[in-house]
């Protein structure tokens, strides 16, 4: 049974396909079996909600009177200091950047209360954001102060650009020292005292469609509350990880770089966030639709959670001093139970990945692509794959004397 | 008949090395469970206490408290979750040592507070990225 990406394309028009979350799919494969529900079903909605630091938004936010040069000056948004490394009126402010004066770690664990993420949030929000720049003036630019209030119905592009969202599969963050320590996964308790995993696991899209045969760059996807497309591979994108079986990642693989008008995007589905003694971050929700077009693809969309496995690392020593060492493997449905085994230990377990978020925006994106105007997009170019040999690599370091 | 009340003491310095805490058990036969125990800058010594037994004992063991010099306050701290804010990652249901931050539904892992079982140890406030946890006094 093969379909084309076209064919359901003209049912979507039509009004005619069928298309389930992936949660609804399982119940569907569940009942009939997978030949049958790969005839039916047309499209699965996979998607995932959590933080995702990798995130950043751009803005053009219109010439003054008289010009200023942000480009190669110093301005920030709420006081956080934005990349001016650009044209005269074009910033770009990442999720983790935070006010000069923020105590940062000074005192440990520092609290990291606002940051990028949350101007960004603001922005989606429609509220106003203060902008305060210096520049060092030339002919054509000869302003050198500008302390305005700007808004993103005001400007003329705020475009979100993420260059590393989704991450396919994640470590699961335990602490084997004697003394909490605080990560980006989480406060862990000493002494394997509590377990963080980050992944919707059975809903997120890259588990769903392991081997990158339907995502690739010019996926439309929904981002943030509005649309977006996947403009690359994210950063430290890793095909070749360990894959079980079922072909599903064993380990961190793939990770998706995206981009959108930020301007349909919510706050709902982008939210500022902070990890305590760790740094300020976005959270962000992503949809992807997988178009059924063979059993095969299929096959992999009905992967579950107790079939998706995702390493124990200790944060404690082994992540921060690059050991590759991992303590355990376990699966989604053990860690969504809420208390997995590690070193013969149970310890709780609780996820930073909003798998409740992540059903609603599965249910939205069906909702878009029912309406009848959300057509699949057929990736212009693929993803490296794992024939490609692509791989993440460590740092060469070569110290300069 | 039994209850159980939750109460914040403070002892002044001269009385932190005086054994007193004990004779609620020995004296005025109550169970004390101790939710926080700790000395402050002012080297004065405060504990959290929850204090179960008959109300006439209860009441009989914190008239000797005060009598002792202890300063006795019910705890009213809250914790109140901000569900505007809360965007149900789960982060606080892994430190909350009590259970009252807990998953409600396995199927949708919405995350639920029961407050009744919160002991105000204001665990979870920190972990929570969206901030969506507050504690009010």
């Amino acid at each position: 049974m093969v379909k084309t990406l076209q064919e359901i394309n003209e049912k979507i028009k039509k009004g005619q396909a069928v298309i389930v979350t992936k949660e609804e799919l399982l119940d569907l494969i569940e009942k009939q079996g997978i030949e049958k529900t790969a005839r039916e079903v047309d499209v699965v909605t996979t998607a995932t909600f959590g933080p995702m630091c990798s995130s950043s938004a751009y803005i053009n936010t219109g010439h003054s009177r008289p010009k200023i040069k942000l480009g190669g000056g110093k301005a920030t948004l709420n006081g956080v200091p934005v990349y001016t490394g650009f044209a005269a009126v074009d910033i770009c402010i990442g999720a983790t950047a935070m006010p000069e004066d923020d105590p940062r770690n000074k005192v440990h664990p520092g609290e990291f209360n606002y940051g990028g993420g949350h101007v960004i949030e603001e922005l989606a929000a429609g509220k106003d954001v203060a902008l305060e720049a210096y520049a060092y003036g030339t002919d054509c630019y000869p302003r050198r102060e500008l302390k305005t209030w700007i808004n993103i119905k005001d400007v003329n592009e705020a475009v979100l650009f993420n260059m590393r969202n989704a991450y396919q599969n994640y470590n699961v963050a335990v602490n084997l020292s004697n003394k909490t320590i605080y990560t980006y996964l989480g406060m862990l308790k000493p002494n394997l005292g509590n377990a963080y995993y980050c992944s919707a696991g059975q809903l997120s899209p890259l588990l769903n469609d392991p081997f990158y045969q339907t995502i690739g760059i010019g996926t439309k996807i929904f981002l943030g509350g509005g649309i977006g497309y996947v403009a690359w591979h994210g950063t430290q994108h890793n095909p070749s990880a360990l894959r079980g079986e079922n072909g599903v990642p064993k380990r961190p693989a793939g990770s998706l770089a995206v981009i959108g008008d930020l301007k349909q995007m919510s706050p709902k589905w982008l939210k500022g966030v902070s990890f305590t003694g760790y740094g300020a971050s976005l959270m962000v929700g992503i949809g992807v639709p997988i178009p059924v077009l063979s059993e095969e693809i299929l096959k992999h969309l009905a992967v579950k959670d107790s079939e998706i496995f995702a390493p124990v690392v200790d944060y404690s020593d082994a992540y921060p001093q690059g050991k590759s060492e991992i303590l355990e493997e376990v699966n989604y449905a053990q860690l969504k139970s809420g208390k997995i085994k590690v070193k013969g230990k149970d310890v709780p377990a609780s996820g930073l990945s909003s798998y409740k978020k992540a059903l609603e925006i599965a249910g939205i994106l069906k909702d878009w692509i029912k309406k009848g105007d959300f057509t699949l997009t057929e990736p212009v170019a693929k993803l490296p794959d794992v024939e490609s040999g692509y791989k993440v690599k460590p740092l060469n370091e070569r110290p300069i004397k | 008949m039994t209850t159980s009340k939750r109460i914040v003491l403070t002892f002044p310095k001269k009385n932190i090395d005086k054994p007193i805490v004990y004779h609620l058990i020995k004296d005025f036969n109550l169970i004390f469970n101790i939710l926080k125990a700790s000395i402050n800058p002012a080297e004065e010594g405060i504990m959290v206490l929850e204090l179960t037994g008959e109300e006439s004992d209860i009441k009989k063991g914190l008239d000797f408290l005060k009598k002792e010099g202890v300063n006795v306050q019910p705890l009213s701290k809250d914790i109140v979750v901000n569900w505007e804010k809360c965007t149900h990652c789960g982060a606080c249901v892994a430190v909350c040592p009590v259970g009252a931050l807990y998953v409600k539904d396995k199927k949708t892992m919405e995350i639920g507070f029961d407050a009744d079982k919160c002991i105000a140890c204001e665990l979870c406030v920190l972990p929570c990225p969206p901030r969506a946890i507050e504690v009010k006094f």
